[in-house]
C-alpha cells in the first residue's frame, strides 16, 4: 500500500486545503493519504474536503499537531 | 443543520450591526472592520481627518473576543514568520482598496442589506478580486509557513487594545475624537464593546470569513463560509426593514459614492490581496486575538494603510474619488500582482 505525506504545518488558509485536493488527485485506490497540520481550522476544513471527496478518515493528536489519515470508502 | 454554528454567527452579526446603527453608530456602518481601524488611526493622530477619528471598542471587543475563546478551546497559539512584511504591504492595500470603496467586506454587505446599490459594483469587484487570487493559489502561490513562537508574541496585540480601551476610557487630550462626521456618530460605549466581545467570540468559533466564502465556492465548490454571508445579509435586511432604514437606490447612500468604476477596483484590490492574505480584515483580525502575529502583523498593516489613506487623500468620500485615490488602487493592484506572481512556489498541477 502507497501511504502519501503531507506536510501542510503552519500554513495559511487555504493552503492545507488545495495541497490535500491536489494531492487526492494522484492517489489511487488502495493508497493511503497522511496529512499533518497543526491548527483546529485546518483540521476541520480538510476533514470536510475528504467527507465531500468521500474519504474515510481517522484523525490522531501528537503532541500539538494533528494527523489525518485518510483512505477512499 | 450542516452549517448552524456559521449561519448562527452571521445572523448575530447581521441583527447587531443594525442595532449599532440605531444606537449611534455612523449609517451601515454597525460594524465596519476597515472602517473601525481607520477611526482608530484617526485617534491616534496617525491621521488628521477630523470627522474619522474614534477608538471604536468593537476593534478591541473583536481581538479580546477572540483571545478570550481561543484561550478557553485551547486554539490559542502564538505563531508567526509567514511573509510577515508582504502581509504588511497586502494589509496596507487592503485598507486602500476599503477605503476607495469606503467600506470592507463586512460593510459591503450591510451596505446591499440596506438597499445601497453602489455596494453591488463593490460586490462584483470583490469577487473579482477573489476569483483573480484563486487563479495564483491554484498554481502554488505561498507565503510560506508559520512556526511557533513564544507565548509574549501571542499577547502582544491583545495586551495593546487593552492599552487601547484605556485611552479610550481615560480620554487623555492626545488622543483625538471627532466632534463631528462618521467619528463622532457612535453606539454607547460598554453596548459596543459588548456587541464586539460576542461577535469577536462567535467568529472565532465559526471561522467567518467574508473573502473566504466566495473564494472557496470558486476553489473547492464549497459554501459553508458563504452560508454565513448570506446569512448575514439576510437577518441585517429585514431588520433594516424592521427599523426603516432600507433604501433602495444608488443615490443619498449614507457613507458612499456612486462612481461605479472605483466602487469596483476598490474592491476588486481588496478581495484579490485578502484572498492572497486567506482572509478578510475581519478575519485578520480574529486571528490576531488568536496569538496569530502575521495576523497581528496585517492589522497593523491596516492600520498604517488607513493612515496613508487619509494623510494622501487616497480614501473615497461621499462626493467621489479622487485622483490620488485612483492612482493608489492601480499601484495597489499593481503591487498585489507582483507579489502574487512572484510567490508562487511550483507544485504539481491542480486536478
Amino acid at each position: 500500500m502507497k501511504t502519501i505525506v503531507i506536510d501542510a504545518r503552519g500554513r495559511s488558509c487555504p493552503e492545507p486545503v488545495i495541497m490535500t485536493k491536489q494531492a487526492i488527485g494522484t492517489l489511487d485506490k488502495s493508497s493511503e493519504l497522511h496529512v499533518l497540520l497543526d491548527t483546529t481550522v485546518a483540521k476541520e476544513n480538510v476533514k470536510r474536503l475528504f467527507k465531500k471527496e468521500g474519504f474515510r478518515t481517522d484523525i490522531k493528536v501528537q503532541d500539538n499537531d494533528f494527523l489525518i489519515v485518510a483512505q477512499k470508502e | 443543520m450542516k452549517h448552524k454554528s456559521i449561519i448562527f454567527t452571521g445572523g448575530i452579526i447581521g441583527i447587531l450591526s443594525v442595532l449599532l446603527v440605531k444606537l449611534g453608530n455612523p449609517g451601515n456602518m454597525g460594524i465596519c472592520v476597515a472602517c473601525f481601524i481607520r477611526d482608530i488611526a484617526g485617534a491616534l493622530g496617525l491621521h488628521r481627518a477630523g470627522v474619522v477619528q474614534y477608538i471604536r471598542p468593537e476593534i478591541i471587543g473583536f481581538i479580546i473576543g477572540a483571545m478570550i475563546i481561543s484561550l478557553i478551546k485551547k486554539e490559542f497559539r502564538a505563531r508567526g514568520g509567514s511573509s510577515p512584511f508582504i502581509r504588511f504591504i497586502l494589509g496596507f492595500f487592503v485598507m486602500i482598496g476599503a477605503l476607495v470603496f469606503l467600506g470592507c467586506p463586512l460593510r459591503l454587505i450591510l451596505r446591499l442589506a440596506s438597499g445601497d446599490l453602489n455596494a453591488i459594483l463593490g460586490l462584483v469587484g470583490f469577487t473579482v478580486g477573489i476569483w483573480i487570487g484563486t487563479h495564483f493559489l491554484r498554481k502554488g502561490f505561498t507565503l510560506g509557513r508559520n512556526y511557533s513562537q513564544s507565548k509574549a508574541n501571542g499577547f502582544a496585540l491583545p495586551i495593546i487594545s487593552i492599552g487601547l480601551l484605556i485611552l479610550l476610557l481615560a480620554k487623555p487630550t492626545f488622543i483625538f475624537f471627532s466632534e463631528k462626521g462618521p467619528g463622532a456618530a457612535h453606539a454607547p460605549l460598554l453596548i459596543a464593546l459588548g456587541a464586539g466581545l460576542l461577535v469577536g467570540a462567535l467568529a472565532q468559533r465559526s471561522r467567518m470569513c467574508l473573502a473566504g466564502g466566495i473564494r472557496d465556492v470558486f476553489l473547492i465548490k464549497d459554501i459553508h463560509l458563504l452560508a454565513g454571508f448570506i446569512s448575514i445579509f439576510v437577518v441585517a435586511l429585514i431588520a433594516n426593514s424592521f427599523f426603516g432604514f432600507f433604501n433602495l437606490s444608488f443615490v443619498d447612500q449614507p457613507i458612499s459614492h456612486t462612481d461605479a468604476i472605483w466602487n469596483f477596483l476598490g474592491m476588486l484590490l481588496a478581495g484579490f490581496a485578502a484572498v492572497l492574505l486567506g482572509g478578510c480584515p475581519l478575519r485578520q483580525t480574529i486571528m490576531a486575538g488568536e496569538g496569530d502575529t502575521d495576523a497581528a502583523i496585517t492589522f497593523m498593516g491596516l492600520l498604517v494603510g488607513a493612515a496613508f489613506a487619509h494623510n494622501f487623500s487616497l480614501a473615497a468620500t461621499p462626493a467621489g474619488v479622487g485622483f490620488n485615490g485612483k492612482l493608489a488602487v492601480i499601484i495597489g493592484i499593481i503591487v498585489v500582482l507582483s507579489i502574487a506572481i512572484s510567490n508562487i512556489k511550483s507544485i504539481k498541477k491542480l486536478n
